[in-house]
């Protein structure tokens, strides 16, 4: 594939060079940046959200990892991980085992569940050559408390760097990256807002494929992506059909297969908005760009800019309002909790958000997934009836 | 038959009956109540306010004992939660709905406070956000414990424990109880908590001997009772680890097994380490299947869920914020999988196991991911026979026995092999 996307003419090739990037389990994509940059050190990192500003300050190309979806044969990761754990860490050791990871220099895992906290130990006791890092961010909010610890991390984490790379991280560099950063999320809320006023533009897989380029690749090159594909959606002139708005949620960490994604969207719903990469707009407005304290304004970036899920305590702010909010706000019809297999923080989160969309009367309905799903004729029948009974309450 | 009963044992069913008949007695005596978490409680600093603590794990693993937990569990299952989350969650939600009655039979009054002091797992913060929608009354405080992911302790991290205790754990306890913070009544109690420390390790160490005075695992869930909940800190409790102490000594003068729900184990024939909290539903079946085999448990890992004690570790009076901050970083699981496959080594080798086992729990993340590359590294280390079993803390639909029973009598079959082939080559031909 190629190195860099280059500048596109029409969508359905934007679209197949995104498609390429994330078929790619051998992310061929990163020896090639580092081939292009000498020295250059890649790290994956863990769902939901790391600052990879900080990666980016430090010369380093920070790059989502999801596992291998239905993509890849579980063979040795079976006999890492009992059956009843949640398919994700199964495939992310089998890759690693396949030595697909071999571009990466290290691995962050944030620490959002008791599986991925496990899973940096796994990585520490079976790839004793790489560098490993659990990123703790924090459950206390009070800037004079959450913030000291986790600007402590932050500050560990850019030192870890600094030593593995070689290189300073500067204020002026941590600034330009936040920068970059920014206009990253400015792009990815347009395509959002675009999507979810004219969902008949574009469909569900290849929305959820043109954003999660922007785990693969540098952020500059998704924001010239990014725009590239807004300006060919101006010229997109599709009729809308007669489908529901659905709001999917659920499902930030072990991701869907692009075959329930399309199954959602073909038996009668329009997804206007989901946490499928909710990493990528973890980060709601824009972090200060011109401080001379960039790593005080990641922190408090995170502290209060941050969106809500299943991973953060709520802290007083129930999520389940807003989640309702956020329907409201998209002008859903219904939401769609698609959650993966024994995923602690999603299926527990579930009854109380569904109590909240009831006090709010919104419609609801779930079903539980895993990355290698192959059968969706259920989920096509169940979203099908949703959307149907919805049609008819209207 | 029940479990034969010891002095100790005695004094533990009588210092809990009158926690419950306290806590059932809250409308007259007007204390307030805390529900709290076993792993990184602070127990002292709850007493040191006068107020009762509550802990959820150990109303749920009681109703598994009781035979209640499948009941609940469906509750709460109809009312929405996955069969494939956390069963002491269910359990807990389950016998709320059905009128939150204790292990004595008693009701168990509502929570004034909702302490979300916790450590090394993810779900108690998920259990706190749902009951806090169950008790909208209820005050929340949350002490979040970061992860000791680099192997030790990182002391911003026990800053950052340290300030949440202050700004936000006492604050709340000063409101919901009226009572102001009082150190030295807080580090009077340290002192004690240290004391019942140091008498608990030495009924673990016990295990040095052979045979071993205890079994460290389905004993063990009762010696560590009173430390890991309501009592530690109190004079009760260091009088039960004393009397608990004298026992253990008077068994390893008469070269005596522990002593099991069918008397004495003896004579000991296999001595091993597990790792996983025991399955509650069916205990007694459980620890029988080991015990008729004369296998006893010389250590085990969910003994050190509620605090590690085996590298030095005390409550301290001199600093009362800072070791409470160290106790709730070093709890079992909130140790890094490395550390844990050391803390096991040490265990394993310090009191000479001819086998490790590792007892899987369906429900239970914060220990099972991760254990079967944990059980492989001490395969490869020790090379003992490693064993593995799979089953559930309190739903008993994961108990099964004629399963656990296979994989064990491969298990014990190994175990025989390597003690025939040690035997042999001590033998001269
Ligand atoms: S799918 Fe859920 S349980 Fe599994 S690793 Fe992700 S957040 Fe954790
Ligand atoms: S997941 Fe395990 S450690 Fe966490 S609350 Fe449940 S039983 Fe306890």
């Amino acid at each position: 594939m190629g190195r860099r996307p280059t500048k596109f003419d029409d969508l359905t090739a934007a679209v197949r060079f995104a498609r390429a990037l994330y078929e790619d389990l051998s992310f061929r994509y990163v020896s090639a940046w580092k081939h292009d940059h000498p020295g250059g050190k890649a790290l994956g990192y863990l769902p939901i959200y790391i600052p990879r500003e900080i990666l980016h300050a430090a010369g380093m190309l920070p790059v989502g990892l999801f596992g291998g979806g239905d993509r890849v044969q579980v063979i040795r990761g079976d006999a890492f991980f009992q059956s009843y754990i949640c398919h994700l860490p199964r495939t992310v050791i089998e890759l690693a085992l396949g030595k697909q990871f071999r571009a990466f220099d290290g691995f962050i895992f944030p620490s959002i569940c008791d599986v991925i906290r496990n899973l940096s130990g796994v990585f520490r006791l079976t790839f004793k050559d790489k560098y490993i890092l659990y990123l703790d961010f924090p459950q206390n909010f009070d800037p004079s408390v959450g913030a000291v610890f986790y600007r402590h991390e932050l500050e560990r984490l850019a030192n870890d760097l600094e030593r593995l790379g070689g290189t300073r991280i500067t204020t002026r560099k941590l600034n330009r990256a936040i920068s970059l950063y920014n206009e990253n999320r400015h792009l990815l809320f347009s395509l959002t807002g675009l999507r979810a006023d004219f969902p008949h533009k574009l469909s569900a897989v290849d929305f959820y494929l043109i954003l999660r380029a922007g785990y693969a690749l540098p952020v500059e090159d998704h924001n010239a992506f990014l725009s590239n594909v807004l300006s060919l959606l101006e010229a997109v002139d599709a009729e809308a059909e007669d489908k529901i708005r659905v709001v999917v949620t659920g499902a930030f960490c072990e991701q869907p297969p692009l075959g329930l994604i399309k199954t959602i969207e073909n038996a009668g719903c329009y997804i206007v908005d989901d946490d499928f990469q909710l990493g990528l707009k973890w980060i709601q407005s824009d972090i200060s760009d011109d401080t001379e304290d960039p790593v005080g304004a990641l922190v408090n970036a995170y502290l209060r800019q941050s969106t809500f899920s299943s991973a953060v305590y709520e802290n007083g702010h129930p999520k389940g309002e807003q989640l309702a909010r956020l329907v409201k706000q998209r002008r859903a019809d219904g939401v769609l909790f698609c959650v993966p297999s024994f995923c602690d923080p999603s299926l527990l989160d579930q009854p109380q958000l569904e109590r909240a969309l009831d006090q709010n009367h919104i419609k609801h309905f779930s079903f539980q997934y895993h990355e290698n799903l192959g059968q969706f004729h259920v989920i096509k029948e169940q979203a099908g009836t949703f959307s149907d009974m919805i049609k008819l309450w209207e | 038959m029940g479990v034969q009963k010891e002095n100790s044992m005695i004094k533990q069913k009588q210092m809990l009956a009158e926690h419950f008949m306290a806590l059932s007695q809250v409308r007259e005596t007007g204390k307030k109540v805390v529900y709290t978490f076993v792993p990184g409680n602070l127990t002292e600093l709850i007493r040191a306010f006068d107020m009762l603590p509550v802990y959820p794990e150990i109303n749920a693993l009681q109703s598994g004992m009781r035979q209640r937990s499948r009941a609940y569990i469906r509750e709460a299952e109809e009312m929405g939660y996955s069969e494939d989350v956390c069963s002491y969650v269910k359990c807990d939600i389950g016998m709320m709905l059905q009128g939150n009655i204790g292990p004595t039979g008693r009701q168990l009054p509502p929570p004034d406070l909702l302490l979300l002091s916790y450590t090394g797992c993810f779900v108690f913060m998920k259990w706190f956000e749902n009951l806090k929608h169950l008790y909208p009354e209820a005050e929340i405080a949350m002490l979040h414990v970061p992860y000791q992911e680099a192997g030790r302790i990182d002391p911003a991290a026990v800053r950052y424990i340290e300030n949440q205790l202050r700004t936000e754990v006492i604050p709340k306890l000063e409101k919901v109880s009226g009572n102001t913070f009082d150190r030295d009544k807080l580090a009077a109690a340290m002192d004690l908590s240290a004391q019942a420390e140091d008498l608990l390790l030495k009924v673990f160490d016990s295990a040095r001997h052979k045979p071993s005075p205890i079994d460290a695992y389905f004993g063990g869930v009762y010696y560590v009772g009173p430390i890991f909940t309501a009592f530690r800190g109190t004079p009760e409790c260091v009088e039960y680890y004393t009397e608990l102490v004298r026992e253990v000594d008077l068994r390893i003068k008469s070269r005596m097994g522990p002593i099991t729900p069918d008397g004495e184990l003896s004579p000991e024939r296999y001595r091993l380490v597990i790792e996983g909290p025991p399955n509650w539903t069916h205990f007694r079946n459980f620890w029988k299947i080991f015990y008729d085999l004369g296998a006893v448990f010389v250590a085990s890992s969910y003994t050190r869920v509620g605090g590690v004690y085996d590298d030095g570790f005390r409550h301290s009076a001199e600093d009362p914020l800072g070791s409470m901050a160290e106790y709730c970083l070093g709890c079992y699981t909130n140790l890094s999988l490395p550390q844990r496959v050391d803390l096991l080594e040490n265990f394993i080798t310090r009191y000479q196991a001819d086998g490790f086992l590792v007892n899987s729990i369906k429900s239970c993340n914060s220990f099972s991911a991760g254990q079967l590359v944990m059980m492989r590294e001490l395969e490869d280390r020790l090379e003992i026979p490693v064993g593995f079993i799979e089953t559930d803390l309190v739903d008993p639909r994961y108990y099964s026995y004629s399963n656990i029973k296979n994989r064990l009598d491969s298990f014990f079959q190994m175990l025989e092999q390597r003690k025939s082939m040690n035997h042999r080559q001590v033998q001269p031909v």
